[in-house]
């Protein structure tokens, strides 16, 4: 009952902020209303029981992606507000009818799946595990059967980093 | 499910209707987050972390979209003085 009510709780902050960070004006409130959104996830992340990915957000998203937003934001600024400008050959009607016909797609897809549902899953991967606590079990697994696209993960990470760095660079 | 349904729909919406590109990254990153959700939620249903792995995964594309997408903001806006998508047109034949 309680954790229902914290669900409910946490779901409407996070589902209130979003629509805040979609609609605000400025953009530097936009940014904050995100870093509270993100704090929410996390919040939700310690109810479903995923203390490690609660850790891992915070540290990742409310610390490291909102910061590097901040700065673009002040390193751009703002005085020509961008709503104002509205490009005539703008096609919204065929990009509302594109989407439309994913979200057919997708829903057809739900429906089918309703109708003809998955086998359920094969023995659970956790239960065999030595180890015991969502961080031990996660990084058992991160490190043992999810070990090469972890190493893949790393790679990404790493040509981003140089990537981003030359973009921003003045010159090379 | 529904949850990470309607932050999906607000983060889609939120692509769709501004015109600012920051704002537009912002709603991108509410996407990723609403898949993590998801993630995280069927895995603790499931009793197996290995959704909780693949959000980890997630996390970390998204640390890199960040940089490289933010990257690319500074340097466009070096050249052009804005962060309209309308007037980004560099590409269009």
């Amino acid at each position: 009952m309680a954790e229902s009510i914290a669900f409910y709780t946490i779901a409407a902050f996070i589902l209130g902020f979003a629509v805040l960070v979609v609609t605000t004006r400025d953009t530097v409130h936009s940014v904050l209303f995100l870093v509270v959104d993100f704090l929410f996830v996390a919040a939700l992340y310690v109810l479903l029981g995923a203390q490690f990915l609660a850790a891992i957000q915070i540290l990742v998203y409310a610390g490291g992606i909102v910061v590097l937003y901040l700065f673009v934001v002040m390193l751009v600024n703002l005085k020509r507000p961008p709503e104002e400008y509205r490009d005539p050959r703008r096609r919204s009607v065929l990009g509302f009818g594109l989407s439309a016909a994913v979200l057919a797609e997708l829903g057809l897809i739900a429906f089918w799946s309703r109708l003809n549902p998955a086998p359920p899953l094969a023995a659970s991967a956790a239960a065999a595990l030595p180890v015991t606590g969502n961080t031990e079990q996660v990084g058992w697994l991160l490190y043992t059967s999810y070990l090469i696209p972890f190493e893949i993960a790393s790679m990404l990470l790493l040509v981003a980093m140089i990537g981003a760095i030359v973009l921003a660079k003045r010159e090379l | 499910m529904v949850l990470s349904a309607a932050l999906f729909i607000v983060g889609v919406v939120g692509v769709m209707i501004r015109r600012n590109i920051i704002i537009i990254f912002m709603s991108i990153e509410l996407i990723l987050n609403a898949v993590n959700i998801n993630l995280v939620a069927y895995s603790s249903q499931q009793q197996n972390v290995v959704g909780q792995v693949f959000a980890v995964f997630v996390i970390a594309v998204a640390a890199a979209e960040a940089a490289v997408g933010l990257g690319i903001i500074l340097a466009f806006y070096r050249n052009k003085e804005t962060v309209n998508i309308d007037e980004m047109n560099l590409m269009r034949w």
